[in-house]
């Protein structure tokens, strides 16, 4: 991928000039390059129209990295800024909310993990308290609800500031990065196999997502592309990630509004397809299927066939599962114009995935930045409306269904050749790398560059989830806190690929 | 009606585990295991490993040893794609749970001669919690920065296939009314006070049980500047239930053996075998693995 160079101070206005026609933010990512003689650098990467990809960079100076925030033009990078303001140091200039946002308050300042100078000796020990810095509402009768980050279910960590008179919720604050593992870091000077290791694990429930866009992104780096049987493989094993993930989110929608016949026929529905995904790849979300160039070992055949035969009777179930949830008029209520998001909100905040799409939204990388194979498929790409909780609901098995079609294409035509291409990535020192599919939960985007000897010397994991968790909380005023459950189940974001 | 019909067409979901046994597919990504007749002690395995979970220390005369620590594989596969002797395989085994740490990691060591097996520890005696507990179980689940699978494989034992409340085996709200924390992830800085706090607010006797990789070891965390390494970096571990992240009839055998109601798997953790070859072979490989 070639960047264009912009100055610092052009930055907003080349921003802003492309955002007016049409493109939309896919990624922003901090680099410290002084070890190359240089300062530090910031890259904004757009989508535009017909899969046009504008990666920029801005050089930044070496000791006092700062550049004016993009964010007042581009709600989207709110969290990209912050996030490169905790981790290197470079400061968003008119930030409109320049909070920590992936360190705590009890990290020292000044000390900056992502920066390739920060040393062991500057971890600080392990703190004993928890902080919360986030925005509340004041005044008489107004209570603070704080829930989190340790929840009364099986879910992952989060903190939840609810500011609500009686009932009502007035405003939703979420802290979030409890899950941050620095990842990122793990991954720098390993060469792209063993980096893979790692960028798969950051969230088990996207695995394949992540390992395919990181595939992707050195495929980027080292101008090749995957084996055609290699893709074929790839896209089997994201349709039956997303099938799997929106039966199981659809029946945990049922689980927020204690609707249990549902939440158990989803659950059922979804331990069906990871036994598939099981026997397909030797393991139960995925994992170690993928390698850049294709795939890692051949999907077996004989799998790929009972999975074919069984597509008619999946179809069937999940039309029953449809019906026995929209036969329950007390669960339709719960879910009709509950945690409301209107089109202009996700479109103004960048939302991606099943997210935006139930709002009216129609964006889809499969279709919009096409790879291969879905360029030789036909996508259909539904969307609805209202942006409700039941219209997100819908959305989930309006796809599910969906990806039972591109799963048929798929089996019916596989490809033969070699599983894998080579990645000579050791031969494209100091590339750039972009790579991005659709995940269940929307744009999983991976950015890396490369180092001299053809390692890993710099990755960014922008999933779908760092994209929407800024949006969920507008979901939240207006309605119940008891309603707040099913409200996040209908989004149903990971914590671990927000916050690696 | 209907659907209470449809219900009954579709019969009993929950699988016969723990009586029947469930074997993963022949190609799961289990842990690897040594083959002791094949390696030659090149080291490539250790070499390659994402997490540093395999070490090959040299040995006396010409010896070597073979290490493989579950708290830090991530059960990835690449030792055995790396193999240049083939003596590593991918083991579809996964019912594994251990009271201490060390019992994590496993040791292959080779000697010029035979020699006697290295003595197993001494048992050490532990609180029969389990008398305490009897046929009940109350979990609190605690999420302390894990990847999120071992959760959803955590949140699958409560459906209908695996339904683990059929074992007397149920998931609390509150650490309050806990007898067990059930700890994914390998405590992130930001989530180790709630561990912390939750630990102190779980009632005595309790028992703490690691879930996963990255909770017995760290895992894939190895050198974070964000993570401590593994749930007993923090507080006192009861069980270890390595795997990434454990199927659930994995997690179903740690809980019922560290309730004493089924037996582990006996594992030989070390074991001291004769360097394979002719006369006595030796190891064909000596020096740093690019060299």
């Amino acid at each position: 991928m070639i960047e264009t160079i912009v100055a610092p101070e052009d930055l907003r206005d080349c921003v802003a000039s492309r955002l007016g026609s049409g493109y939309r933010p896919l990624t922003l990512v901090g680099t410290d390059d002084r070890a190359a003689g240089e300062g530090f650098a910031i890259h904004p990467v757009l989508l535009g129209p017909g899969g046009a990809t504008l990666a920029m960079r801005a050089p930044l100076d070496r000791n006092a990295p700062r550049y004016p925030s993009l964010v007042p033009i581009a709600p989207g990078f709110h969290w990209d800024e912050r996030e490169a303001q905790d981790l290197l140091g470079i400061v968003p200039e008119g930030h409109p909310d320049p909070r920590r946002l992936v360190l705590r308050a009890e990290w020292p300042p000044g000390h900056y993990p992502l920066r390739k100078d920060f040393r062991p000796d500057q971890i600080p020990p392990l703190p004993r308290d928890d902080s919360f810095d986030g925005h509340v509402v004041g005044g008489h009768e107004v209570t603070e609800v704080p829930v989190g980050p340790i929840h009364a279910g099986i879910i992952e960590p989060g903190h939840f500031r609810f500011s609500t008179v009686g009932e009502s919720i007035l405003h939703l604050d979420a802290q979030l990065f409890y899950t941050h593992r620095g990842l990122e870091k793990i991954v720098e000077g390993h060469d792209p196999l063993r980096a893979l290791a790692v960028a798969e694990r950051c969230c088990a429930a996207c695995t394949v997502s992540h390992a395919a866009a990181f595939s992707l992104a050195c495929e980027d780096a080292a101008e090749v592309t995957a084996s055609p049987r290699g893709a074929w493989g790839r896209a089997v094993l994201l349709e039956m990630e997303r099938l799997y993930n929106h039966v199981g989110d659809a029946g945990n929608m049922c689980s927020g509004g204690a609707f249990a016949v549902g939440a158990m026929t989803g659950a059922r529905l979804k331990e069906t397809v990871q036994r598939a995904l099981d026997r397909l790849t030797g393991h139960r979300f995925g994992r170690g299927a993928l390698v850049p160039g294709g795939l890692r070992r051949d999907i077996p055949m004989e799998v790929c066939t009972e999975i074919r035969r069984s597509l008619g009777a999946w179809r069937a179930r999940i039309g029953d599962f449809r019906d026995l949830v929209l036969g329950s008029d007390g669960f339709v209520d719960r879910m009709r114009r509950t945690g409301v998001l209107s089109a202009q909100a996700v479109r103004d905040l960048g939302g991606v995935g099943v997210l935006a799409r139930a709002a009216g939204v129609d964006v889809d990388l499969r279709r919009d930045r096409s790879y291969s194979p879905y360029d030789h498929l036909s996508v259909h790409v539904p969307t609805q409306s209202a942006g409700d909780a039941e219209a997100r609901f819908l959305q989930r098995i309006a796809e599910a269904l969906e990806t039972l079609e591109i799963l048929r294409q798929l089996l019916d035509a596989p490809p033969a050749g070699p599983i894998a291409a080579p990645v000579p990535t050791a031969e494209h020192p100091g590339a750039i790398g972009l790579g991005a599919v659709e995940s269940p939960r929307g744009a999983c985007v991976h950015w890396l560059r490369l180092d001299g000897s053809g390692a890993i010397d710099r990755l960014r994991i922008r999933s779908a989830s760092f994209a929407n968790w800024p949006i969920v909380p507008l979901a939240a005023p207006g309605n119940l806190v008891p309603d707040f459950p099913m409200i996040n189940k209908s989004f149903e974001l990971c914590y671990a690929c927000c916050d690696r | 009606m209907r659907p209470l019909f449809e219900r009954f067409r579709q019969r009993g979901a929950t699988a016969g585990y723990p009586v029947v046994a469930e074997p993963a597919p022949s190609i799961a990504r289990g842990f690897p295991a040594l083959d002791p007749a094949l390696c030659r002690g090149h080291a490539a395995c250790a070499a390659t490993c994402p997490t540093g979970a395999i070490r090959v220390e040299d040995g006396a005369s010409g010896g070597w040893r073979w290490l493989l620590d579950l708290g830090r594989c991530v059960a990835c596969g690449r030792c055995a794609e790396v193999c240049p002797t083939e003596a590593l395989r991918i083991d579809p085994a996964y019912e594994f749970v251990y009271p201490r740490r060390e019992d994590l990691v496993r040791s292959v060591t080779f000697q010029a001669t035979w020699a006697d097996p290295l003595p197993r520890p001494a048992e050490a005696l532990r609180v029969r919690i389990h008398t305490i507990f009897g046929r009940s179980l109350h979990i609190r689940h605690l999420d302390v920065g894990s990847d999120n699978g071992a959760d959803w494989e955590m949140a699958t034992l409560l459906g209908p296939v695996y339904d683990v409340q059929r074992l007397g085996i149920d998931f609390v709200a509150s650490p309050r009314h806990a007898d067990m924390l059930l700890v994914t992830g390998a405590v992130s800085r930001n989530l180790a006070p709630a561990l912390t706090h939750t630990y102190e607010a779980t009632p005595e006797p309790r028992l703490v049980v690691a879930l996963g990789t990255d909770a017995c070891g760290g895992g894939i965390t190895q050198g974070s500047y964000a993570a401590a390494g593994g749930v007993d970096r923090v507080i006192p571990v009861d069980y270890y239930i390595p795997g990434d992240p454990p199927r659930p009839q994995a997690i179903i055998h740690g809980l019922l053996v560290a309730l004493g109601r089924r037996v582990a798997v006996a594992a030989t953790r070390d074991r001291v075998v004769a360097i394979p070859g002719p006369q006595g072979g030796g190891r064909t490989w000596k020096g740093s693995p690019s060299g």
